[in-house]
This record gives structure tokens, sequence and C-alpha cells, in this order.
């Protein structure tokens, strides 16, 4: 809107390529601000949101409802005395939080606000976010390796190996989409999915595949591994304080929201709200989504237990990897034979359900006896 | 295979999931735990010295403090070893009072082992705020009868310090109405959570020789199988006179451990509504002089406490204070085969393992 | 079905989120305490006191210091009666050894001193508390209610009493 603000004043008066800059800057701080701003939101919302699922009031001392929380603690953070520890890299240790928030915010750079607002409108919008999402192991394992701690180190270990097991899951789940879309293009997949409906109805096993492989890429419990605050301390971030810190925790945030935007954009239909409700503005139907999946993955965070690492590297390689494998070669079939959208939705969730289903049963066929445990004993056997 | 050089991580003892102070020395090759060695210590508070200089009456509250989770274990205790030494008999209402203390404080101290293990487990939110949710509650009713919530000072040699106040019955009854459906509830939450289950299923197991032979007790025996229970096997107070169950587990995992104090959460509800129904009125207490000076000798006095037998050993030479006080921690006692637990598992099993066996630094550092 | 388990909790999760929050906003809103509470502001009746010193005796760290000074009609007058709440336990002996019902419990806990010798009660304070604790002396229970105008603290509980309430709403 402010672009196209910029291109109808100045067009004829300045040369082109100011123009070009002035709109691409525009763009980069609009979306640099709607990040900060979503990441502050989102600590105001997790806090009070867990806080109420913990039957606690969540912060209400700060501003009404306790808004204004997120800046208390964000100046309660920076205000810390910054402490270097005695043995780090230096060098690595301080560049870690700086790095570590490119990734999170280039995400945003190609998901598609509304119709036509994505910063990088590029064909490639799914390679860039699969690549882009790769790269935010990087910083992870300079901060873990710079800290000279071994519970940093152990965190990062573990970052690595976890990343790039889900990395795959993550990168084939997307292959189904992009085969019934037939572009890499975010914008095209969203238009396809106001066309024929939402891919979380169209590829519900994709989509769920994507929901676990991304959250595990977050480091969100069931996942946080790397962080694993109870058995780690706090894993990569031990030893970092003040500043810095607040670039890991705002960074966490920002990351889950750049995924949240991404699900919502890849699998609820972005902007699009189906054949009604067109009356309110796309931006706003995409930020709706984006909170509501925020909110379930404080959901998730506030209820489970986490993994332990191998059984999670099991679960990606054994249990994720194999279904995605299947699930594009069944995307590829249907996409094949051209049926309309209600059959391959019917086709795709019941082959989701027995897929899920038969492979876990494949898996825990040692498990069971857990059932069969009788811990009250009829008096005659004792 | 690659195999790295093994290094140390000292896990604790400041670490958010050591139960305290508990510092395990751990060598590890990657995840695995090649060698772990327990430092304890750092809680050392010279309770066993301290009781030596104090009456008997007065080491009852110092009692309070070692196992802070299950003061009126810890109570009625070092309570009946002092009866046993001075040949003092409780009234009947005391010996029943004291029963339903001792149960309600049970059931407290396993929904704190619950609510603790599973914050170990990684599950920070939720099920652990709603199982101190109804911890809170007998804390409530603690308050209401002796006034405090964590070192109660109530089970005396010689009955209990003050009858229960008339809103006592009510209380009890409207918890034990409204507990067993929440816990139900967390039940579906938990024990059929398949990450919980992956977690906790053959993850630390002992065998039946090992646990008995490492001399474990409470929960952490009953979860390897082993059909020991002092309310039944050696039944002091009045526990002969209530029916009940002693929950056993099968293998003696994490898992099992887990249920037996869930299995043992209802035992105790199931006690305590007999209890309510039989407690008889009368006296409390029986005039006990404030300075006790029993006879020169010794007595030995075991209870099962939540977290395993507790006992207590005291000896007199006939003055005001005993000459040797000592203790038997359940929770000391049960860190004994840490070595055989934890080796060959991983850093994420150390900790749920260490959840699992339900310590109380207070208790073993003493 | 693998994961309806997980599903079952995130479910009793959120059931969880529309009940009202148990904790307390506690400035604001205090916990109702219990007539028996052990609170640290002990009281005293000078008028009973006769300066035996057996809760003196009774307190396990030794944190009554009693002096007394004979007077000419067979009594004692008590010169010092300092309790150093820096070191009591709150186990309530003191209370309880007490033969002439002279010492009481306090009802309050948010006491706090910037120096350690301000934790030091002495006569005059603790023998003017407004707030008693019903805390073995349940003779005085009513005596104790009206003079803390917690009546309704000390016969019902709050705290306790509303899940029998809510049973019954059920």
């Amino acid at each position: 809107m402010i672009n196209q603000f910029i291109i109808d004043t100045f067009a004829g008066v300045l040369p082109e390529w100011l123009i070009a800059l002035m709109t691409g800057v525009t763009g980069a701080v609009g979306v640099l601000l709607f990040a900060l701003s979503c990441a502050l939101a989102a600590i105001w919302i997790e806090r009070k949101l867990i806080g109420r699922m913990q039957i606690r009031y969540g912060p209400n001392r700060v501003g009404p409802k306790g808004l204004l929380q997120p800046i208390a603690d964000a100046i309660k953070v920076i205000g810390k005395e910054a402490i270097t520890p005695f043995g780090v890299d230096k060098v690595v240790y301080a560049a870690a939080p700086l790095v570590i928030f490119i990734p999170a915010l280039l995400t945003f750079a190609v998901v598609p606000f509304a119709p036509g607002a994505a910063l990088l409108n590029v064909d490639i919008g799914v390679l860039f976010v699969v690549a882009v999402g790769a790269l935010g192991v990087m910083p992870i394992f300079m901060a873990g390796w710079a800290s000279n701690n071994k519970y940093s180190l152990m965190g990062a270990m573990r970052a690595i190996a976890q990343t790039v097991s889900y990395e795959i899951p993550l990168v084939l789940s997307l292959v189904g989409l992009v085969l019934m879309a037939g572009s890499f293009k975010m914008e095209d997949l969203v238009l396809y999915q106001i066309e024929n409906g939402w891919f979380l109805l169209l590829q519900p096993l994709a989509a769920l595949i994507f929901f676990i492989a991304a959250s595990a890429e977050l480091n969100r419990t069931p996942t946080d591994i790397m962080e694993g605050e109870s058995e780690l301390a706090a894993g990569y971030h031990t030893e970092y304080s003040g500043f810095k810190f607040s670039l890991f925790y705002a960074t966490e945030y920002t990351h889950v929201f750049a995924v949240s935007a991404l699900i919502s954009t890849l699998f609820l239909g972005g902007w699009g709200t189906g054949p009604v409700l067109d009356q309110v503005p796309a931006i706003i139907w995409f930020i709706a989504k984006t909170y509501l999946l925020f909110c379930v993955f404080v959901w998730t965070r506030a209820t489970l237990p986490r993994l332990r690492i191998d059984q999670l590297m099991a679960f990606a390689w054994k249990f994720l990897l194999p279904l995605s494998l299947v699930n594009i070669m069944l995307v590829a079939v249907l996409v094949e034979l051209n049926l309309p959208g209600i059959v391959v939705f019917a086709v795709n969730a019941v082959l989701a359900v027995v897929l899920i289903k038969g492979w876990a049963g494949l898996l825990s066929a040692r498990g069971a006896t857990v059932e069969q445990r009788v811990y009250i004993r009829p008096a005659a056997a004792q | 295979m690659v195999t790295a050089n093994p290094f140390l991580v000292n896990m604790g003892p400041q670490h958010p999931s050591t139960h305290g102070v508990l510092r395990l020395r751990l060598v590890l090759d990657g995840e695995k735990v090649l060698n772990v060695e327990p430092v304890l210590g750092y809680l050392h508070s010279s309770k066993e010295k301290l009781q030596e200089e104090h009456t008997y009456l007065q080491t009852v509250p110092i009692t309070d403090r070692m196992d802070y989770l299950a003061a009126m274990s810890n109570n009625l205790g070092v309570a009946l070893a002092i009866e046993k030494l001075a040949g003092i008999e409780a009234p009947e209402r005391a010996q029943y009072l004291r029963v339903i203390m001792a149960e309600l404080q049970r059931v407290a101290s396993h929904c704190f082992a619950q609510a603790v293990f599973l914050q170990d487990l990684g599950a920070w939110g939720g099920p652990l705020m709603y199982f101190l949710r109804e911890r809170e509650q007998v804390l409530d009713i603690f308050e209401m009868v002796c006034g405090a919530r964590l070192t109660y000072n109530y089970i005396r040699p010689g009955g209990v310090s003050q009858d229960v106040p008339p809103e006592f019955l009510p209380a009890v009854h409207g918890f034990l109405a409204t507990f067993p459906k929440k816990l139900d509830e967390y039940e579906g939450l938990l024990t059929k959570n398949e990450i919980l289950r992956a977690r906790t299923v053959g993850v630390g197991v002992i065998s039946r020789e090992l646990a008995l032979s490492a001399g474990f007790s409470g929960p952490m025996l009953r979860g390897s199988g082993v059909d020991w229970d002092l309310r039944k096997q050696d039944p002091y107070c009045v526990y002969d006179r209530f029916a009940f169950d002693v929950p056993l587990g099968h293998v003696g995992d994490c898992y099992d451990r887990f249920m037996v104090r869930f299995y043992e959460i209802r035992e105790s509800l199931r006690i305590l509504h007999q209890a309510l129904e039989q407690l008889p009125p009368g006296e409390w207490k029986t005039p006990v002089p404030i300075v006790i000076r029993p006879p020169a000798g010794e007595a030995f006095q075991l209870i099962e406490s939540p977290r395993g037998m507790l006992g207590y050993y005291l000896v007199s030479d006939g003055g005001a204070a005993p000459w040797r006080f000592h203790v038997r921690a359940p929770s000391f006692l049960n860190l004994g085969a840490l070595n055989e637990m934890l080796v060959g598992s991983t850093v994420a099993d150390v900790v749920a393992i260490v959840g699992s066996i339900d310590i109380v630094m207070g208790e073993v550092d003493r | 079905m693998v994961g309806s388990g997980i599903l079952g909790g995130l479910i009793t999760v959120l059931r969880h989120v529309l009940q009202k929050p148990y904790t307390r906003q506690y400035p604001e809103e205090a916990v109702p305490l219990k007539g028996r509470f052990r609170g640290y502001d002990f009281a005293w009746s000078e008028e009973r006191c006769t300066g035996c010193a057996t809760c003196a005796k009774a307190c396990p760290h030794g944190c009554i210091d009693i002096v007394t000074d004979p007077l000419p009609n067979g009594r004692y007058n008590i010169d010092v009666f300092d309790i150093d709440i820096g070191k009591c336990m709150v186990c309530g002996l003191c209370v309880e050894v007490c033969p002439y019902d002279a010492l009481f419990m306090g009802a309050d806990f948010a006491l706090a001193s910037e120096r350690r010798w301000d934790m030091v009660q002495h006569k005059q304070d603790i023998g003017s508390r407004e707030r008693l604790s019903a805390y073995f002396r349940p003779a005085f229970g009513n005596e104790i209610a009206v003079r803390n105008e917690l009546r309704g603290d000390y016969t019902t509980s709050k705290g306790v009493a509303k899940p029998a309430a809510e049973e019954k709403k059920a």
C-alpha cells in the first residue's frame, strides 16, 4: 500500500532504480517492524495463555491486562549485566546472537501477507523457505561451541542432529503441495488453495508432518531437547545474559511466528477466506490464522513432556520420513488422476488415518504390554 | 562407530532438576552415561547430632525439617520411637488421627512427587500446577489442624498435640469427595500419553533382586514388584484395622513407579474413608511430662513414609536427651543403586530416573 | 490409536483454560488464615505470666530470654521478656507448655525488618498485640475470634470448604 503510494507519487520524478530502492526499504522496514511487534505480542500471548492453562492469571500487573509485560521484560533483560564467561571464543560468542535473528526474519520475506504483498515475490519461495530454515541451526551451533560450556555444547550437538533429521520430512511434506499446485511460488500456492480448498484438507498427512517437523525445528516442547531446561539447564544459551540473551529470547518467538505464518500460507490458505467472508481485508485473515497457529504451539508446549533425543531421531527417520515418502507417491497418483477436490480430501484423510495407525502399530508392537500391567493384584495371587 | 573422548559433566548441585542439591558427576560419551558418582552432603545440617542436644519433645519439630515434604510421617516415626522407648501408650483417638494425618500426608507427598517427575520430563506447563493445586487442599487441612502448612510439629509422644477443630471432618470429607474425580482426569491426561510412556517405559529398570539388595523401600521397592509395605507387614498405629491393597509394579521401570504412586494415592483415600468412619471420640493425648526421661535402653521404630521405610533409632541413657539419635532415611537408601540404574542410559534418562526416585535432599543429607 | 493420549491431554489442558485461576492476587487478595495459624508475632499477657520460664526451657533454639526480679509479695517482676524471632522456627512448643496460658502464637506473618536486632521482640511489643492465634488455646477460641474480627475464618475455613460446596452444585 505504502509502496503503491511511493510509486504513484514519485513515478516520473525520480529515476526508477531509486523508486525500487525506496519501496524495498519501506517494505523491509515494514516486515521488520511487523516481526518485532509480533515477537512482543507473542511473549504476552504465550505467558498469558500458559498462565491460564496452569490455572494462574498470567501477567496482569504491568499495564492493562499485563499488556506492557513484554516491554517490562525487555527492559529488565537489557538492563542486566552482559557477562562474558572465561574461556569463550569471543568473536563467535558475540556473533551468534546477532546471526540467529536473521533466518527467522528472512522467512517473512517471502510470505505473502495479502495478494501481491510479499516482500520478495520470488518464483522459488518454497525452496527459499527451506534453505533459510536450515540456516537456523548454524548460530545455535556457534553459540553452543563458543560458550565453553558442556551443557551448551550438548545442546548444540542435539540441535544439529535434530534439525538435520527433521529437515528431510519437512521438505518432503512440501513436495506434495508443489506437485498439486505446480509451482514453487508462494502466491501460486495460496491462489491454488483459494480455488481448490486448503491443503490442510487436501493433504492432511503432509500438514501433520509439516507441523511436527516445524515444531522440532523451532525447539518447542515436546521437541525442545536442545534447550531441555530440566536436562541441560538452558542448552545452547546457558552462558548468555543481558542483551545477548534477549536476542535469543526474541528470536525464539519471531521464529515461531515465522513458522506460524508459513503454515497458514502453505496449509491454511494464506490470506484466502474460502467462498464467504470476503469483506474482511485479506491481511487480517492472514494475521488471524497466524496467531491461531501460534496459540496451538503454545498449547502443545503447555501440555506435553519432552522426548528423548534417540526417540526424537527415531520418530523422524522411522515414522515421519516413510510417511512423507508415501504421501508424495499418493499425491502424485491423485494429481495424475485429476480428481475433484472433495474426493482427494476423502481419499487422503482416510489414508492418513490408516497409515498413521498402521505404521505406529508396526513400530510399537513391543509396547503393548503396558496396558496389561495390573497394579492392584487380587489377594489370592499374593 | 564413532567414539568421542569421554567427558565429565557435573550435574548439580545447582541444576534445575536435581531436587535441591544432589550432585552427580557424570562421565559421558556424547549422550551416553559411562559412569556416575553421586556427591552428597551439600545440605548436611547435622540434624542427628542436633537431636542429641534436645529433649525428646524438642526433637519433634526438628524432624519436620528432614523430609520437609512429608513432615507428618517424620513426626509420627519419632513419636512412635519415643513411645516405644519410654513405654507410653497413645489413646485410640490419637492413633486414628495419626493414621489420618499420615495418609493425607502421603497423598500430598505423592502429588508433589508426580508433579516434579513430570516437570523433570519436560512437561513444565499444566500437569505440574494441577497436582500442586490438589496438594494445596491437603495443606489447607493441615493448616487448619496445626497452624502450619509445611512443618507441622503435630504428632507427639503420647498422642497428637491438640484435637482436630470441628471444621476438620467436613473439610476432609469435601476433599475426599472431589479429589478422586480430579485424579481420574489427571490419570487420563498423563498415563495414556504416548510421550510420557516413551520416556518412562523400560527406563531405569531395577530388578527385584537389585531392589532388595540395595535396601530400597517404598514405591521404589514396590515398583519392582516386591510386596513389602510396613502398613501390612508390621502394622503400627491402627493400620491393621483397615482394608487396603498394596499396588505392585511389574518391571521396575519409571512407569511402574509412577503408576504405583498413583495407585497408592487411591489406596490412601480408601484408608482415609475408613479411618474417618471409625474415628472414636475421647482423649487425643495421654499426659506426658514436658521433659521425658525414658529408662536407659534403645528403641527402633520403622514406619512407611511416602518415600519408604523411615526408621528412628533412639538410645537413652536415662537422661532428658537421647544419647544417640539415628534416622534410617529412605531417600538416602533409595539412592543406593544409582550406578546400576544410570550407567548406559542417556542424559535425559538420568533426569527421569532421579525424578522417579522422589528424593528429598533434606532427608538424604540430614 | 496412537496420538489419542496426547490429544486427550491437550483437551484436558484446554478445559482448564476456562476455569477460574486458582492462584490469588496476593497483596490485594490474601488467603484467609486459619484460626490456628502459627505466626511469628507472639502475644503475651503480663498479668498471667509468672516468670517461670517454662517456655524458655521448652524452646528448641533458645529464642526466649527472660530476666525476673523477686517482688515483696512473693511473685516475680518480669524485667525482660524477649523473643528472637530471627531464630524462631514457629514450632509452638513455648505456647503449648505455658501452664498459665500467658503466651499466644501470632496471627500474622508479614513481618520483615532490615536489621537483625529488629527481629528481637521485646516485652512491650508482645505485650500489646491485638491479633492472636487460637493455636493450642481452644478455650480462648471465641475470645480470640472476637478480638481478631476473624470469626468467619475461625469457624469455617473458606479455602477447604469450597470444594464441598462445588460438589453439591455438581
